[in-house]
């Protein structure tokens, strides 16, 4: 499904002179400040079926997460691991241009980029969720669902998935004669760091934070940097047509870990708030 | 963890931290294609072929400025240990979309409208750092073909080894290291067209991993340039002469 309309974008680029006039004196549209984000809220906990759940709407975009917990056999070279897979799917509802059928390159990349930021931070240790090695494991699976399209999908649906994971209460599971049995009880999933994913569009000279769609429109490039709780950077993907000088690059990461910052005790309020 | 690197600071093959593995380029190797380059990176064996500007179908996918590129990563079922499906997975939708806007800045689509270019990136053997030889190697192609352009795209990868930056990682060194950064360079432009990562870097080491990513790209750009004096001048042809 289209994340985002592709071609004839006529109104948006005669806006674009406009933005960038706007963007030279250091201010948006929307009124924001350059690297300012938009107001967000989470939700946790709204789908009695699902393990886990959150839905975070940013500005107007609005995504919904799901856990979703079973067990497998674990993959191979990865015999003491968990199974984590983290998927995002953009509905029809969520825009005039989204349209169903098979995911496009753009929801591809959107559940890739997702995925490989939770993956790579580690937040998740999967060591815990092996229960026998070799053999049998939990499988997370948390999926995204994109409800309304007004940019930035991929740092709304990496804090949904987030959420979701922080608050999650996977069933505790034991072996007994070889077979998996439910205890019955509750345990929260192994969390080793809150990974916050920031994403950077470049319009011009401009460089802003948490770009919406009408800034996806016209900007050249953006860049996504996931990282963890000590600063590191654990995940990046460089998506449009664009292109950034090294000292563009290096800004990005300073931003990127300083609204990482900003970010990570709202994410980290969201675990508290359920224990 | 896999010792990666010896008391000696050599790599499981031999190189030393900043060294790329063997590369070979050759241009214009396919008959049919409007451009084409066949690359060696290590035990990557990648061809490319390039056909355009043409006219475009789907017709409704032709844009009345400019020109449309669409690139194909495609790995054959037999490039891996074990056979791949040929049908194009997640992962090679992605590389062929990000493949697509790191090509892109470097051609002067606006001086084709109402045409695509189709960019086919075969890879026969995969070895580690496929995406960016396949780069390489389609950058190498679209210059063969003719197209105009602003910059060739040189494309290298970096990464973290045994608490070590490196260039150039291998598959093994992916498959057991602790980080991996394929860039993507326009070298006169000095502009990034590519900027992956995944796994842990701190700020530092990010910066010094760019830098390092940023020198391979440069010595490939050199390899990049040597191949294409090679087909259009012959073989004696000094690359310094031309520039």
């Amino acid at each position: 499904m289209s994340a985002i309309r592709k071609s004839n974008m006529i109104v948006e680029h005669l806006r674009r002179a406009q933005m960038q006039e706007l963007l030279a004196e250091g201010k948006r549209l929307d009124g924001r400040a350059l690297t300012e984000t938009r107001p967000m809220k989470i939700e946790t906990n709204i789908i009695q079926k699902a393990n886990g759940s959150a839905r975070v709407t940013l500005g107007n975009t609005q995504v919904i997460a799901g856990v979703k917990v079973s067990t497998d056999e674990p993959y191979e070279g990865l015999e003491n691991k968990g199974i984590l897979i983290c998927s995002a799917e953009v509905l029809p509802l969520a825009s005039a241009y989204s349209e169903p059928g098979p995911p496009d390159e753009d929801a591809i990349e959107l559940a890739r980029v997702v995925d490989r930021g939770i993956r790579e931070s580690e937040m998740i240790d999967l060591e815990k969720l092996a229960l026998v090695e070799g053999k049998i494991v939990y499988a997370i699976f948390v999926d995204v669902s994109i409800l309304n399209i007004d940019g930035n999908l991929f740092d709304a649906a990496s804090y949904a998935a987030v959420s979701a994971l922080l608050t999650a209460k996977l069933p505790k599971l034991k072996i007994e004669d070889g077979k998996v049995v439910n205890t019955g009880e509750l345990m929260p999933a192994p969390i080793r760091t809150i990974p916050v994913s920031v994403t950077i569009a470049k319009i011009g000279d401009a460089i802003i934070a948490d770009p919406t769609s009408e800034e996806e429109a016209v900007m050249e490039g953006r860049v996504t940097m996931t990282t963890d709780a000590e600063g590191n950077v654990c995940a990046v993907q460089k998506g449009g047509t664009g292109a950034f000088t090294v000292e563009q690059i290096h800004h990005i990461v300073d931003t990127a870990i300083a609204k990482g910052q900003e970010i990570r005790p709202v994410l980290k309020g969201v675990a508290d708030g359920s224990l | 963890m896999t010792n990666l690197i010896n008391e000696q600071g050599l790599r499981i093959d031999g190189r030393r931290i900043d060294e790329l593995r063997s590369v070979r380029i050759e241009a214009g190797i396919l008959k049919n294609a409007d451009g084409s380059a066949y690359i060696e990176f290590g035990k990557n064996k990648i061809m490319v072929a390039v056909y355009g500007p043409k006219e475009v179908h789907p017709k409704h996918m032709a844009q009345s400025d400019r020109c449309v590129l669409r690139c194909r990563y495609h790995m054959a079922p037999f490039s891996v240990e074990e056979r791949k499906n040929p049908a194009p997975s997640r992962r090679e939708v992605e590389i062929s979309k990000i493949t697509r806007e790191a090509l892109e800045p470097a051609l002067i689509l606006e001086d084709y409208p109402r045409t695509a270019i189709d960019v086919y990136i075969e890879v026969l053997q995969s070895d580690g750092g496929s995406r960016c030889a396949g780069i390489t190697a389609a950058s190498v192609a679209l210059a063969d073909a003719g197209v105009n352009m602003r910059d060739l795209v040189a494309a290298c990868a970096a990464g973290k080894v045994n608490d070590t930056i490196v260039l150039d990682i291998n598959d093994e060194e992916d498959k057991e290291g602790q980080a991996d950064m394929p860039i993507a360079y326009l070298p006169n432009l000095k502009q990034i067209t590519l900027m992956q990562v995944d796994g842990v870097l701190s700020q530092e080491e990010y910066k010094r991993c760019l830098d390092m990513a940023l020198q391979g790209c440069m010595k490939v750009y050199q390899l990049q340039k040597e191949a294409l004096m090679k087909k259009y001048f012959g073989d004696d042809t000094e690359v310094g002469e031309m520039l």
